[in-house]
C-alpha cells in the first residue's frame, strides 16, 4: 500500500490527547473573551473564580455534604443490592419469578418520580440519599444476579459430591466467582448513585451544591458556575477511575 | 463493550427478557403490576396514608383519563416532544458523523474513544445549570441537554460498530473502485447497523429521560415541568397522572425501538 504522511508517526497517543484538550481550552479562552461576561467565561476567569469560591467555608460544607450523601446512598445500594441480588440469583425459580420485576422497575424513568422523593423525604439530604440509592441499587442487583446465573453448575456439583458443606461452597466457589462482577456492579452503581444524588441536588437543595449552582446561575456568575461544574466533573472522573482500576485488578486476580 | 455497559439508565431493560421464557416474564410483570395496584388501592382505601402524599389509584385513573380526553395534556406534551424532535436528530447525526470520523483510523480510535467514554462516565446532568445560564430557561437549554445525553451512546456505538467491520470488506470494496461514500452507504452502514442500533436506542432513551429531567430542574413548560408544578401545589393526583403518562410513553417507545433493533440485526 502507498505510504502516506501520518500524524500517528510523530504524535504518541497521550500527546495527541493533551493536544486535543489544549486546542479546546484555547478555543474556549478566545470565544470566552469575546462573549458576554454575564453568560460565558473563559478558563482564565474560571480559575480565579475557583480560587474565590473554594475558600468559602459554606461551599466546602456543601461539597462535603454531597459527598456524604453519595457515600451513604452508595453503601446502601451495595448492601441491599448484594442481598437482593443473591436472593434472586441463587435459585433458578427465584430468578424466574423475581428478576422480571427488577427489570420492569429498572425500565421506569426514575427522574419522573423525583418530586415524590422530595415530597416524602423533604428537601434535605435524605431525599438525595434515597434518590441516589434508588439509582444505584439496580446495577448492583443486576450484575450480582448475572454472575450467579453464570456460575458453572458442574463446579458446584463436583464440590458437593466431594463432600463440601454449603458454607465451604459459598466461601470457596460462589464468592470468588461473583467478586469481579460485584466490582463491575459497584462501579456502575457508583456512577448511578452519583447521578441520582446530583439530579436530586439540582432539583431542590437546602445547603448542598445544588443551592450554589442555582445561586451562581441566578446571580449571572458563569465563571463561578464553570469552576464548580469542573470540580464536580473532576470528582466524578476520579471516583470512576479509582473504581475502574480496582475492578481491573480484581479481574486480573481471577484470570491469573 | 465495557464503555457501553458503563452508561447509566434503563437500557438493559429491553434486551434481557429472553433467557427466562419471554411470555413467562411478561406474565410475572403483569401479575406484579396488578399486585402493586391492589396494595396501592388497599393502602389508600384503609386511609393508612395521607391522600396528599398518596392519592388513590381510582383518583389518579380519573384524572388521567380526563387529562387525555380533554386534551389538557397536549400543550405540555407538544413542548416535550418538540424539544426531543430537535435534540434527538442532532444527537443522531452528530453521533454518527463523529463516530465515522473517529473510526477512520486505529490511531484516532485510540486517541478519542477513551476520551469520549471518560466524558460519558461523568453524570452529564452537572452541565445542565451551565446550559440554563448560557441558553436561557426556555426550550433551547433542554434541546442542548437532551442532545448531549443522546450523543454519547450513539457515538460510542458508532465507533465500535464502524471499527469492527471486517477490513477485508473495505479493501475489496475500494479495490473494486467504490467511492468513500459508496463504501459508507453500501458496506459500513449495513455491516455496523446492529451495534449502532443498540446505541441509537440507548441514545433515544437518554435524550427522553434527560429532557424530562431538565424540565423537572428548571423550565417554563413540558411534562416534567407539570409534574413539579403539581407536586408543589400538592395536587398529587394530577402529578401521579402525569407520571403514569410519561412511564407509558417511555415503555412504548422503548418497545418500539427494541423491535426495530431486533429487526435490524440480520446476524
Amino acid at each position: 500500500m502507498r505510504r502516506r504522511f501520518s500524524i500517528s508517526d510523530y504524535l504518541p497517543v497521550p500527546a495527541a490527547r493533551i493536544l486535543t484538550v489544549a486546542i479546546i481550552l484555547v478555543v474556549w479562552e478566545i470565544t470566552g473573551r469575546m462573549a458576554d461576561p454575564l453568560f460565558f467565561a473563559p478558563p482564565s476567569r474560571c480559575l480565579t473564580a475557583a480560587a474565590e469560591i473554594f475558600g468559602d467555608p459554606k461551599l466546602q460544607w456543601a461539597l462535603w455534604l454531597t459527598l456524604v450523601e453519595l457515600v451513604t446512598g452508595f453503601a446502601l445500594s451495595v448492601v441491599f443490592g448484594v442481598l437482593i441480588g443473591t436472593a434472586i440469583g441463587a435459585r433458578a425459580t427465584s430468578y424466574r419469578s423475581f428478576f422480571p420485576i427488577v427489570m420492569f422497575l429498572y425500565a421506569i424513568p426514575q427522574v419522573t418520580v423525583l418530586p415524590l422523593f422530595v415530597l416524602y423525604f423533604g428537601p434535605g439530604a435524605a431525599s438525595k440519599i434515597a434518590f441516589g440509592f434508588s439509582h444505584g441499587i439496580f446495577p448492583v442487583i443486576i450484575t450480582v444476579v448475572g454472575a450467579l446465573r453464570g456460575l458453572d453448575q458442574t463446579l458446584l456439583r463436583s464440590a458437593y459430591s466431594m463432600g463440601a458443606s454449603r458454607m465451604q461452597v459459598f466461601r470457596r466457589i460462589t464468592l470468588p466467582f461473583i467478586v469481579p462482577a460485584l466490582f463491575t456492579g459497584m462501579r456502575l452503581g457508583m456512577t448511578a448513585t452519583l447521578l441520582g444524588v446530583l439530579i436530586g441536588e439540582l432539583y431542590v437543595s437546602s445547603g448542598g451544591i445544588g443551592m450554589f449552582t442555582r445561586l451562581y446561575t441566578d446571580s449571572l456568575r458563569p465563571d463561578r458556575l464553570f469552576a464548580l461544574t469542573a470540580v464536580l466533573a473532576l470528582m466524578a472522573i476520579v471516583i470512576n477511575e479509582t473504581l475502574r482500576r480496582a475492578e481491573t485488578n480484581v479481574s486480573h486476580w481471577r484470570n491469573a | 463493550m465495557s464503555t457501553i455497559a458503563a452508561s447509566p439508565g434503563p437500557m438493559l431493560a429491553g434486551s434481557s427478557g429472553e433467557e427466562p421464557a419471554r411470555d413467562n416474564s411478561r406474565r410475572i410483570q403483569l401479575a406484579f403490576l396488578i399486585g402493586f395496584l391492589l396494595v396501592w388501592w388497599l393502602v389508600t382505601a384503609l386511609a393508612l396514608i395521607n391522600p396528599f402524599f398518596l392519592p388513590s389509584p381510582q383518583a389518579v385513573a380519573r384524572v388521567f383519563f380526563r387529562l387525555v380526553t380533554t386534551g389538557e395534556i397536549l400543550p405540555d406534551l407538544k413542548i416535550t416532544t418538540g424539544q426531543i424532535a430537535v435534540s434527538f436528530p442532532i444527537a443522531l447525526l452528530s453521533g454518527l458523523a463523529v463516530g465515522y470520523a473517529v473510526s477512520s483510523s486505529r490511531y484516532s480510535v485510540e486517541v478519542f474513544e477513551p476520551m469520549l467514554a471518560g466524558l460519558f462516565a461523568i453524570p452529564l446532568i452537572i452541565f445542565y445549570p451551565l446550559n440554563v445560564l448560557i441558553l436561557g430557561i426556555g426550550p433551547e437549554s433542554k434541546i442542548a441537554h437532551g442532545a448531549i445525553y443522546g450523543f454519547f451512546p450513539i457515538v460510542l456505538s458508532a465507533i465500535q460498530g464502524f471499527g469492527s467491520v471486517d477490513r477485508a470488506y473495505l479493501r475489496s470494496a475500494h479495490s473494486l473502485g467504490a467511492s468513500r461514500f459508496q463504501v459508507l452507504r453500501r458496506v459500513l452502514l449495513p455491516a455496523a447497523l446492529p451495534s449502532i442500533m443498540a446505541g441509537v436506542r440507548m441514545g433515544f432513551v437518554l435524550t427522553f429521560v434527560a429532557t424530562i429531567g431538565s424540565e423537572t430542574i428548571a423550565s417554563l413548560g413540558g411534562l416534567g415541568h407539570r409534574i413539579v408544578w403539581y407536586a408543589e401545589s400538592l395536587e398529587t393526583d394530577k402529578m401521579f397522572a402525569y407520571i403514569v403518562f410519561i412511564i407509558i410513553i417511555a415503555v412504548v417507545s422503548n418497545a418500539v425501538l427494541s423491535w426495530i433493533e431486533r429487526r435490524s440485526d440480520w446476524r
